[in-house]
């Protein structure tokens, strides 16, 4: 199966990614944002940094969750190459989130060509039918 | 989706359904063709069924789809009844572009524009995830926040006649910075002074045609090849988490039940949230003009290093375009005070309105049309008539039709590089692919946007200049 496929939107990025479980779909997704920004396959693995989010339904989880990339490149020049021991449970009526993103730090060794500002619920979509396939479009 | 035509220019969605006003687009055939093609109309259809909005949802000429609302959307709401949206504002709050003229001619520059620009490149920080100058601590981040452009003056970047020749003399006075989130400010700390990626870009430019001489003598603009520069930049990652920040507050605690888009999220304007995120954008506001600020700054230093002087280099007006506001309008015949969402349009206040600077109060608003990367961007002056059109607005730039992915198909950064030397413009960028996904032709017509501006009397055409050099974030 592939992780996911770049889809044509007038002046934002729009994707789809997929998985056989929500959490394959999640980490995809990840890739696919990092992909509009770099190349994610170059980028070392050499830096790790756990990530853990809530989220009131699986719509904002995944939103924030994709958030995280942004703000750990911002903040602390992280380049995510890898996304591991990702788990998505239910909890009170709440989403949580944990996983481990694997990568490197932003330098010139590395072409950073696109500037993802924000992740936006804008033809959000997660589908279950067999394979989960998330949908999102991202503000550029 | 259905359009009744007004005039040449003017189509209409007629109110229908949840409709509480009709929409309003001011486009031209070839326009809107593109517009047709996403999702703009039905973008514009869904504002026009938010609470309180007054008269109608305007398009502009260079809209395209947004994320709940359209890029080119203005939406005035009523301020008892009405609503406060961060979708209505966009993720980069005062993305927004300055103007500088020089007392330079093309001929000064020629031959050093290669330099000038290096130099530039090297003042000016540009790039995804590329820092300021300093990290600055909490404290003085919240300073900037609180006083925008005029931190930055007192700091030694620029002078206090830049602060009058920009719009909110360069601070928004409803700022608090105390409920923007750890988050924003993080991300805030180490970008101030930055351009960023994307769009954004700093142009050295010369006048290529003047339409309107003594408009443009008032402006400060005077003969075909006189040198001017372009700033087009914004918050940068403060703006976008503040955006991100509110959409999840306003979420969580009004739900998205009813909306026909979750990116329409809105809190009542006089709600203590509503409350909170207008003071909270209006300090995002300040960020971005204090980056603006900064970056003119810098880019007088190096006209001075390289050219030897930067005299004359005065500020001939620094616009917003994403931004909502509490102004004045007329609604029904009665002066208002509105809560008006500009997103990816520029205010286009025309003679008399008290907020503009005394030297342009009988003539109107300088409104600053950046076009896409390499080609021509324009000077209009804003119009007593905007006010019934459009409450005072027009269009921001171009306008994308084509996705960045397709861009990256069709076009390599490189040989537009070559293309745009070959007439004589300088490229520099900290990416050759993020320049085939600004490539010109990924935009729409500038000139047709402009035009329509000017038919349907939103902004009149004042200037057209031409790039010399050109720095792509």
């Amino acid at each position: 199966m592939e992780k996911y496929k770049i889809l044509p939107h007038t002046a934002d990025g729009k994707f789809q990614a997929f998985g056989q479980t929500m959490e394959e779909a999640f980490a995809n997704a990840a890739l696919a944002t990092a992909s509009l920004m770099w190349d994610w396959l170059r980028i070392e693995k050499k830096e790790k940094h756990s990530v853990k989010i809530r989220g009131k339904d699986l719509e904002q989880l995944l939103l924030k969750f994709l958030g995280e990339i942004i703000y750990l490149l911002e903040t602390k020049k992280f380049l995510l190459g890898l996304v591991n021991e990702i788990r998505i449970e239910k909890k009170d009526e709440k989403y949580l989130l944990n996983a481990l993103f694997v990568g490197d730090k932003l330098s010139d060794r590395y072409e950073i060509y696109g500037d993802v500002k924000a992740i936006t619920y804008n033809e959000m979509k997660i589908e279950k039918n067999g394979h989960v396939t998330v949908q999102v479009v991202v503000d550029m | 989706m259905e359009l009744k035509k007004i005039s040449e220019y003017i189509w209409e969605i007629p109110k229908q359904g949840e409709m509480n006003v009709p929409a309003c687009i001011y486009a031209s055939h070839k326009l809107l063709e593109s517009v047709r093609h996403d999702q703009t109309l039905e973008q514009a259809r869904n504002v026009a069924c938010l609470k309180g909005i007054q008269r109608m949802s305007y398009v502009m000429p260079d809209a395209h789809q947004g994320y709940g609302f359209p890029i080119g959307g203005v939406a005035a709401f009523d301020l008892e009844e009405g609503i406060i949206s961060p979708g209505g504002v966009g993720y980069d709050i005062n993305c927004g572009v300055r103007l500088l003229k020089t007392e330079y001619t093309e001929k000064d520059v020629t031959e050093k524009r290669k330099e000038l620009l290096a130099e530039i490149f090297k003042e000016v920080p540009a790039g995804v995830g590329k820092g300021g100058i300093t990290k600055l601590s909490r404290n003085v981040l919240k300073e900037i926040l609180t006083k925008g452009a005029e931190w930055a003056v007192e700091n030694g970047y620029g002078t206090k006649e830049d602060l009058l020749m920009t719009e909110e003399y360069g601070r928004m006075k409803d700022a608090d910075p105390s409920f923007i989130s750890d988050r924003a400010l993080e991300r805030g700390a180490p970008q101030l002074g930055t351009l960023g990626a994307g769009n954004h870009f700093l142009e050295i430019q010369k006048v290529h045609e003047i339409y309107d001489a003594d408009i443009a003598r008032a402006f400060g603009i005077h003969s075909a090849g006189q040198v001017l520069v372009m700033i087009h930049c914004g918050s940068r990652g403060l703006g976008h988490q503040v955006a991100s920040d509110y959409i999840e507050i306003m979420e969580n605690k009004f739900g998205t039940k009813g909306l026909p888009d979750r990116e329409l999220v809105n809190a009542p304007i006089r709600s203590d949230l509503g409350q909170r995120y207008y003071k909270c954008m209006s300090a995002a506001v300040n960020y971005a003009f204090a980056n603006r600020q900064m970056i003119a700054h810098w880019v007088r230093d190096v006209f001075r290093k390289v050219l030897g002087s930067s005299k004359g280099m005065n500020q001939v007006y620094d616009v917003c375009h994403n931004v909502a506001k509490i102004e004045k309008h007329n609604i029904e015949g009665k002066l208002r005070d509105v809560c008006i969402h500009r997103k990816g349009a520029t205010r286009s206040f025309g003679p008399g309105r008290p907020e503009i600077p005394e030297a342009y109060r009988s003539i109107g608003q300088p409104v600053i049309i950046p076009g896409s990367m390499g080609t021509a961007s324009y000077i209009l002056v804003g119009t007593a008539e905007a006010e019934e059109l459009s409450f005072s607005s027009t269009a921001h730039g171009a306008g994308r039709m084509m996705s960045r992915h397709e861009a990256l198909r069709r076009f390599r950064g490189e040989q537009i590089r070559d293309e745009l030397a070959r007439k004589g413009i300088e490229l520099r960028s900290t990416s050759w692919k993020g320049v085939a996904e600004e490539a010109s032709g990924a935009y729409k017509d500038v000139d047709e946007v402009v035009k329509v501006s000017h038919e349907v009397g939103i902004g009149r055409l004042v200037a057209r200049v031409v790039p010399v050099g050109v720095m792509k974030g």
